[in-house]
């Protein structure tokens, strides 16, 4: 990681030291805080949770995830998510970086529009387009089918992506890709073998955004996929949440094996967070 | 690479066009692999964004729904041959009537779901930038645990947004929550929090704020590495305060990043769905819906209301517009180029 560009300045006194390191570990706690309660709870029985007195620990079992894992269609729905997340991911990827690219380098007609299309797409609200994407996906027979959400996810994805990877693009100076085209490279090639290589942080980050975004999205889920089978997992743990009595015991074992992929993804990116989405951010 | 360069365009200008095609053409060899590059993603984009977007429109004007969207009515008769007659109340176009109906409170509740989502927007978006700008600044400084505090403090970003609804919706259940247990340890009744209007748009936003902050504070902190440390130094060698440089350097610095990411934060917020639709569930009696919520029940329970539902779309797709429009004029004057 790179250092802060800044020289260590006069030590700071020890209040101020107290003060900085406990408002963080404060925030962390906050952070961290709703996630470790899930996970406590997720170990209870059924009657420990429900109770008004709260313990950290009662009756610790592991018959909540049992349940989950064996009972129900719990691991046909991880990996429909898997699946659908991995596709995403991929060619979220794949179609950010391109584009992300084409709209860094080169000055094409409909390189400002396709911008400003972007940004606008962002403004859909998602509740309402899914009736007539529903339309579409129909006529196109991919209704209840994995490539169904894919394309609607990527929709939503892809425009952030593009945007976040244009930026961190703009950070690469172009003399290298005039380098490379010195040596004979084609535009895909340099784009490939030269560009995208210096862009792995902000590959990261697209990479934990599309997945994230397949992965714990439920408007498009609940609409386009009809039959157990093809759930994911953010519309079917819907099921333990019936209208008047959740089931708080599967609930939370089931939130704590979702979030665990999603954690592991993180795991990885996280690294790069800071320094992927910097030149983002910085070049609108 | 294959585009055939030696024949010369033809030269005859077709009528109408301004460009003559030798233009095009030219336009076409020095561009066509941009254009390889972002078709894929226009091609989804006006399939799936801008085709459903252009039909909500036309719909809006429609009173299309579940019940009438058929334009005839078979019916299977003895002999197993189908007579289909016109639907008698087939669906038509109906002008602005969607419009007045919503604007004027007969269906819905336009003008408080828009009070909620404006006060939800900044709230949510005042505490994400504040929260993540504090938290930022602190991560900012050279310290022991400063890889740690950072994983811990993103963390909320990588768990699915319906997670964390459950998670805090069971964090601030009225019986066995740990929000109420933490009310009673310090002597205060239990609330049932989703019984009033404001302590439930309360919980959504804390909620929505916890979600949020971690995208803020790391945009923010990548943006505060790329001020170079000499201002620092320098401003330091003036005598200049801790808060003056974080006035005078850190603020204007960050201005770009801020601009765009309050943008994008006000956006999403405005059409935050899943928080309030799993959270509040727009209790106590649709008092704590924003519009996008607010409009998917109106539109989808029962019989689904396709009109209905495409003119909230436009109508949030309208004022998100004008509010980008007014803001890039702000920033504009005040010579920012975004």
């Amino acid at each position: 990681m790179r250092k802060v560009g800044r020289p260590a300045r006069s030590r700071r006194s020890p209040v101020k030291s107290v003060l900085l390191h406990g408002t963080l570990i404060l925030a962390s706690l906050i952070a961290i805080g709703p996630i470790a309660w899930v996970l406590l709870s997720s170990l209870k029985p059924g009657y420990a949770i429900q109770s008004s007195e709260l313990t950290l620990f009662r009756d610790t079992t592991l018959a909540n995830y049992s349940y989950v894992l064996t009972e129900t269609n719990f691991p046909r729905w991880f990996v429909n998510s898997v699946v659908v997340a991995a596709f995403t991911m991929a060619i979220g990827i794949f179609l950010s970086a391109t584009t992300g690219y084409a709209v860094s380098r080169f000055n094409f007609p409909g390189r400002r529009p396709l911008m400003m299309v972007f940004l606008i797409t962002q403004m859909f609200p998602v509740a309402i387009l899914i009736v007539p994407i529903y339309t579409i996906l129909a006529r196109l027979g991919l209704i209840n089918t994995m490539p169904a959400l894919i394309i609607a996810y990527l929709t939503i994805a892809v425009p952030f992506c593009a945007w976040m990877l244009k930026g961190y693009f703009d950070s690469i100076p172009t003399s290298l890709d005039e380098a490379a085209a010195l040596d004979g490279c084609g535009p895909f090639a340099i784009f490939w073998r030269v560009v995208l290589p210096l862009a792995r942080p902000a590959v990261a980050v697209t990479a934990f955004y599309t997945f994230l975004t397949a992965w714990g999205e439920v408007a498009y889920a609940s609409a386009f996929i009809q039959t157990d089978n093809r759930f994911t997992l953010a519309y079917g743990l819907q099921q333990f949440v019936p209208q008047f009595n959740p089931q708080w015991e599967y609930l939370t074992a089931a939130a704590v094996l979702v979030t665990v992929p999603a954690g592991l993804v993180f795991f990885f990116a996280q690294k790069h967070l800071v320094s992927g989405l910097t030149a983002g951010g910085t070049k609108g | 690479m294959t585009t055939v360069t030696a024949d010369s365009a033809p030269s005859s200008t077709p009528p109408g066009r301004s460009a003559p095609p030798s233009r095009l053409r030219r336009s076409w060899e020095k561009h066509w692999y941009a254009w390889a590059m972002v078709l894929p993603v226009v091609i989804v984009l006006a399939v799936l964004i801008f085709y459903p977007l252009f039909r909500g429109i036309w719909l809006s004007f429609t009173n299309l729904t579940e019940a009438n969207q058929v334009a005839e009515i078979c019916t299977r008769s003895i002999t197993g041959g189908e007579v289909c007659t016109d639907n008698p109340n087939k669906w038509e176009f109906v002008g602005l009537d969607n419009y007045l109906r919503v604007l004027t409170g007969e269906v819905g509740e336009f003008w408080q779901w828009t009070g909620t989502t404006l006060i939800w927007t900044f709230a949510c978006v005042i505490c994400h930038f504040g929260l993540g700008l504090g938290l930022a600044t602190m991560l900012n400084r050279p310290m022991r645990l400063r890889g740690l505090y950072r994983v811990l403090l993103v963390l909320p970003w990588a768990v699915p947004a319906f997670v964390s609804a459950f998670a805090w919706k069971f964090i601030f259940n009225e019986r066995f929550g740990l929000a109420n247990a933490a009310l009673a340890a310090i002597g205060v009744d239990p609330i049932d929090m989703f019984a009033d209007r404001w302590t439930a748009l309360l919980t959504a936003i804390i909620t929505n704020v916890w979600l949020g902050v971690p995208f803020m504070m790391v945009a923010l902190l990548g943006g505060m590495q790329t001020i170079p440390g000499e201002l620092y130094e320098a401003a330091e060698i003036d005598g200049a305060s801790a808060w003056q440089r974080f006035r005078n350097i850190t603020l204007p610095g960050l201005r770009s990043v801020s601009m765009t990411v309050i943008l994008l934060g006000t956006i999403w917020t405005f059409n935050m769905f899943p928080i309030i639709f799993l959270v509040t569930e727009g209790e106590p009696a649709g008092q704590s819906e924003i519009l996008v919520t607010g409009a998917y029940r109106a539109a989808f329970e029962g019989i689904r209301n396709y009109s209905l539902a495409s003119t909230y779309g436009v109508l949030i797709l309208s004022i998100l517009l004008v509010f980008s429009v007014f803001y890039r004029r702000a920033l504009r004057k005040q010579g920012e180029v975004w």
